[in-house]
């Protein structure tokens, strides 16, 4: 009907006590070691979260049943600088093949001294992952967002 | 906007379910007056959005949800963001930390 208007990205910065090649293999090599594994989008529990060191590498989460569930793709492999990763989960919180469809997420790792490291973090063309459609009757319908907002106010309220 | 833990608790009671200010209120430990405030705040944000059912005001969450995606997923990075700082201060220099 209309055209996906633009949202504008979503950016996160950290800086971290730690040389940058450790930083930069922490987030790459050790990536299921700290990602929230209330985040997830397979139907199992989540086990880990891989994300494959190279150009091309895929970026995905393994269940406790064994099943993996693809988020995207490694497109900018710069160890221990510059990473960029597709994230393609869509409005129905499904894994959307299509490159179209495909949001971006950058994170530049700037050493802040020989012990520290600046972590920047954008996640940009977030427009694409709305497949307009999709997304309202993911909400209305019950599942997509919804269902995934309600798995994270359950996990959120367990925690208090 | 969802940094606020109240509004943050709003707009998950509204992602389970569509509410009015007095559902809202039964839930949480503030009076109406206050989850009125927090939910002009979350409609002025595009997050929320209300309807007129008879004689009752129902809040629920955008459905256009372009904002309330935005919105989650910044939520969800600044909290990954968070555990990855503790996990890259804390990490080995050079061993392997695989899932059990």
């Amino acid at each position: 009907m209309s055209s996906t208007p633009t949202i504008p990205p979503l950016t996160g910065t950290i800086t971290v006590d730690a040389p940058v090649d450790q930083t930069f293999r922490t987030f790459t090599a050790h990536f299921g070691s700290w990602w929230p594994a209330e985040y997830h989008i397979g139907q199992a529990e989540m086990a880990t979260a891989i994300l494959e060191p190279r150009h091309g590498g895929r970026w995905y989460e393994q269940g406790v049943d064994g099943s993996e569930c693809d988020w995207g793709r490694v497109l900018v492999w710069e160890p221990p600088h510059r990473l960029v990763v597709t994230w393609q989960i869509n409005g129905q919180w499904q894994f959307d093949p299509d490159p179209e469809h495909a949001s971006e997420i950058e994170v530049r790792f700037t050493p802040d001294g020989p012990e520290q490291t600046r972590v920047e973090l954008e996640h940009r063309h977030l427009e694409r992952l709305v497949d307009g459609q999709a997304l309202r009757e993911g909400i209305q319908g019950g599942g997509g967002w919804s269902a995934l907002l309600e798995q994270f106010a359950k996990a959120a309220a367990n925690q208090r | 906007m969802l940094g606020d833990p109240t509004r943050r608790a709003i707009f998950e009671l509204l992602a389970r379910h569509p509410s009015t200010v007095g559902e809202l209120a039964q839930q949480l430990p503030i009076t109406r007056s206050a989850v009125s405030q927090h939910l002009r705040v979350l409609k002025d944000g595009g997050l929320v959005i209300s309807q007129a059912q008879g004689t009752r005001r129902i809040y629920r969450l955008n459905p256009e949800g372009v904002t309330a995606l935005r919105a989650y997923l910044d939520r969800v990075w600044a909290e990954a963001l968070t555990a990855f700082g503790k996990a890259a201060q804390t990490a080995p220099t050079d061993s392997e930390q695989e899932e059990p």
